[in-house]
C-alpha cells in the first residue's frame, strides 16, 4: 500500500506531468540503466562522485540515470525533428556526501525544448511555463547567463590560452580564481619553473626531456615539448590588465533585478565590447518574459548563477527556491545547454534549453507550510 | 565477551605494531607455527588479539566487530566516509610513515604542479580522445583531492599493486600511491608533484564506535587504553 506522502508526491508530479504536455511536450521514457561511457565522457571523474556506477558483466560500466536529459538529447538526435518538446516524469539517482540527508532518489518531472528559431522566445517560453507550473508556491526565482561570463572572458585581452583556461573553469570557481591570479601576475614564478624557462632559452625541450630521465609513458615528447612552449608564451605575455580584472569581477559578483542588471551591464560593455551580443540575448530574453507575463522588473540577475553545477549550462539558468528554506535545495532549475548538445552530436548543433521539477521538495515545502 | 583488538596480519607493520604495545607492558605474541594467523594478549586479561589484512581493519572497526584496531591513517580515511563518525582516533603511533602522492613521469618537465597536471591533461584528452589516466588504489581520496583543487578531464583507473609499473606499461599516464621512500618512483622514472600530497599517513590505534561492550569488557577497555596512553 502507497503511504499518503508517495501519494501525494504522485499526484503532484502528474499535475506537472499534465502541464507540460498541454504546453505540446511528447511525454518520453528512458531506460534507467545508462552506459557509463558517454555520462563520464561528458562530465569527467566528478561523474562518480554523484552517481551510482554497477557494472554489467557484458556491456561494462552503467550508471543509475544521474538525470534525463543526457538521453533524452540523445533521443531527440537519433529520432526528433525540430522544433521538438519533450517531457519525462520518473526518478533519478544521485550518490549524496556521507552524512548527508539530501535524497539518494527522487523524482524529477521536466521539460526539454529544442528549437532554433529564435533563443530568447526558447528560453522565455521554458521560464514562464515553470513560473506559471509552480504558481501559488511562494518561491523565489533566480535567473543567470553564463553566456555573459563566456564572453566576458573571451574578451580579455590577452593570449588564446589563457582564454580558453579560464573558459574551461568556468563550473569550477575556486580553479577559476586561481587561474585569474595567475594571469593577473599576482602568484609568484616556481623557482622550478623558472629555471625550466632559462634553460629552455639554450636547450631543446626535447634535450631537457632526455636530460630529465628515461622516457615512460603515452604522453610523447612532443606533447611535452608543445607545452614547454607554450609556457615560454605564457611567461612572455603580459598580465591581464588590473582594469579588465575588475570589470569581470564586477560581473561575477553582480546580483541584481534583472533590468537594473542589464543596465550595469551595458555600462561595462562600454569597456568590454565583447559582451554586446550576449546582453542583446539577454534583452531579447527579457522582453520576450515580459511578453509572457513575468514580471521582469522583480526578477533577481545573480552573474556567478549557474557555476556550481555539473558543467552542463552554458547560456540563460534558472532556479526556484522555497522562501526560508535554507535547507531545500532548488525545487527546480533549468538552463541553456547547447554546448551539452555539441559535444553529444559530436559537433552537430542543437540549441537546447529545459528544466526540471523535484515533487518531493515541493511536498516537503507544503508539508511544513500546513504545520 | 573480550575486547577484540585488530593488528596487521603481517610484515613490518605487525612487528612494529608488537613492538610499540610491548614497550607499553602489553605484549602481543603470534601464536601455533608462524603461518597460523592467530595471537595471543599478555599482561592484560580479557583482550583477544585478531590478525586481520591492513586494508580490512577499518571495516571491521566501522562495523563494530572489533573495539581497537591499528592500521594506517590512509585506510581508515580511504575505506570509511565520514571516518570520525564511526571510529576514534586513540594514537598516533609514529611508524608506518607513507605518504599518499601524485606521481608523473620525470621527462614531464613542464609538469611540476597540480596546474600543470590540469593543463597537461587537457592537452591529453585533445591529442588522445580519452581522458588522462590516473592510476590508483585510493580512489575515495584522490578524488576528493583532485575535485577540492579543481583538476578536471583526468580518469581514476584502478591498479591494486605495482601502481608504479601502470605508466611505463601504457596503462595509465600518472599515479596515485603511496611512497615512503621515493625510491620505487625514482626506479620507474617518475617524480611527485610539489603541492601533489594527498595524505600523510602513519599506524594509528582506532577504536570503534559501534563495537558493543558490557560493564566488564568497558573496564578492561579502560585499563587497556589507560595503560597504553600512559
Amino acid at each position: 500500500m502507497m503511504n499518503t506522502r508517495q501519494t501525494r508526491i504522485k499526484a503532484e508530479a502528474a499535475r506537472l506531468s499534465a502541464i507540460f504536455i498541454d504546453a505540446g511536450a511528447i511525454p518520453v521514457e528512458t531506460a534507467c540503466l545508462q552506459p557509463a561511457e558517454t555520462l563520464l565522457d561528458l562530465y569527467g571523474e566528478d561523474i562518480r562522485a554523484r552517481a551510482y556506477v554497477t557494472h554489467d558483466p557484458q556491456g561494462g560500466e552503467m550508471m543509475l540515470r544521474p538525470d534525463f536529459t543526457v538521453p533524452v538529447v540523445q533521443m531527440h538526435m537519433n529520432e526528433g525533428a525540430e522544433p521538438a518538446r519533450y517531457t519525462y516524469n520518473g526518478p533519478v539517482w544521485r550518490k549524496q556526501q556521507a552524512g548527508s540527508a539530501r535524497a539518494r532518489e527522487y523524482l524529477q518531472v521536466g521539460f526539454e525544448l529544442f528549437d532554433r528559431s529564435n533563443p530568447a522566445a526558447s528560453d522565455a517560453e521554458v521560464f514562464a511555463l515553470f513560473a506559471d507550473a509552480l504558481k501559488g508556491k511562494n518561491l523565489r526565482a533566480a535567473t543567470g547567463d553564463l553566456g555573459i561570463l563566456m564572453a566576458a572572458v573571451s574578451g580579455l585581452s590577452t593570449i588564446e590560452p589563457r582564454k580558453s583556461a579560464l573558459k574551461r573553469h568556468i563550473w569550477r570557481p575556486k580553479r577559476f580564481r586561481q587561474l585569474l591570479e595567475r594571469f593577473g601576475g599576482g602568484a609568484p614564478v616556481l623557482a622550478s619553473r623558472a629555471a625550466l624557462l632559462e634553460a629552455a632559452t639554450h636547450t631543446s625541450p626535447a634535450d631537457l626531456c632526455r636530460e630529465a630521465g628515461n622516457h615512460v609513458g603515452l604522453r610523447s615528447i612532443e606533447e611535452i615539448s608543445a607545452r614547454v612552449e607554450k609556457l615560454q608564451a605564457d611567461a612572455a605575455a603580459s598580465p591581464i590588465d588590473p582594469a579588465e580584472m575588475r570589470l569581470l569581477e564586477s560581473i561575477l559578483n553582480m546580483r541584481e533585478k534583472a533590468p537594473v542588471a542589464l543596465e550595469n551591464l551595458r555600462r561595462i560593455e562600454a569597456d568590454m565590447p565583447s559582451i554586446g551580443p550576449a546582453l542583446d540575448r539577454m534583452e531579447a530574453r527579457l522582453d520576450a518574459l515580459a511578453t509572457l507575463g513575468i514580471d521582469v522588473q522583480a526578477l533577481d540577475f545573480e552573474g556567478s548563477y549557474g557555476r556550481t553545477t555539473l558543467e552542463y549550462y552554458d547560456g540563460f539558468v534558472f532556479g526556484f527556491y522555497a522562501e526560508g528554506r535554507a535547507d531545500l535545495p532548488a525545487i527546480a532549475s533549468g538552463g541553456r545547454y547547447d554546448a551539452l548538445c555539441e559535444v553529444l552530436g559530436q559537433g552537430r548543433t542543437i540549441p537546447a534549453v529545459g528544466g526540471v521539477i523535484r515533487p518531493e521538495l515541493i511536498e516537503a515545502m507544503e508539508v511544513r507550510d500546513g504545520d | 565477551m573480550a575486547i577484540k583488538l585488530g593488528v596487521p596480519s603481517k610484515g613490518r607493520l605487525q612487528q612494529s605494531t608488537f613492538d610499540w604495545f610491548g614497550a607499553r607492558g602489553v605484549d602481543l605474541a603470534r601464536t601455533g607455527s608462524d603461518r597460523e594467523y592467530a595471537g595471543a594478549v599478555k599482561g592484560v586479561a580479557g583482550v583477544e588479539l585478531v590478525l586481520l589484512s591492513a586494508g580490512e581493519i577499518p571495516r571491521e572497526l566501522r562495523a563494530g566487530r572489533i573495539h581497537l584496531g591499528v592500521t594506517g591513517t590512509d585506510m581508515v580515511r580511504e575505506k570509511i566516509p565520514l571516518w570520525q563518525e564511526s571510529v576514534a582516533e586513540i594514537a598516533l603511533l609514529g611508524f608506518g610513515y607513507a605518504d599518499l602522492i601524485l606521481a608523473v613521469p620525470k621527462t614531464w618537465i613542464d609538469v611540476d604542479t597540480l596546474d600543470d597536471l590540469d593543463a597537461a591533461a587537457a592537452q591529453f584528452r585533445r591529442d588522445h580522445g580519452f581522458r588522462l589516466r590516473i592510476a590508483t588504489k585510493y580512489h575515495a581520496l584522490s578524488r576528493e583531492f583532485l575535485r577540492q583543487h579543481g583538476v578536471a578531464d583526468y580518469q581514476l583507473v584502478d591498479s591494486q599493486g605495482a601502481t608504479e609499473g601502470t605508466v611505463k606499461n601504457l596503462t595509465a599516464e600518472a599515479i596515485a600511491d603511496i611512497t615512503s621512500t621515493g625510491d620505487t618512483l625514482e626506479a620507474n622514472h617518475l617524480k611527485a608533484l610539489k603541492d601533489g600530497v594527498i595524505h600523510k599517513s602513519q599506524a594509528a590505534l582506532l577504536r570503534s564506535k559501534s563495537a558493543s561492550t558490557n560493564e566488564a569488557d568497558d573496564k578492561i577497555l579502560k585499563a587497556l587504553l589507560d595503560q597504553l596512553t600512559r
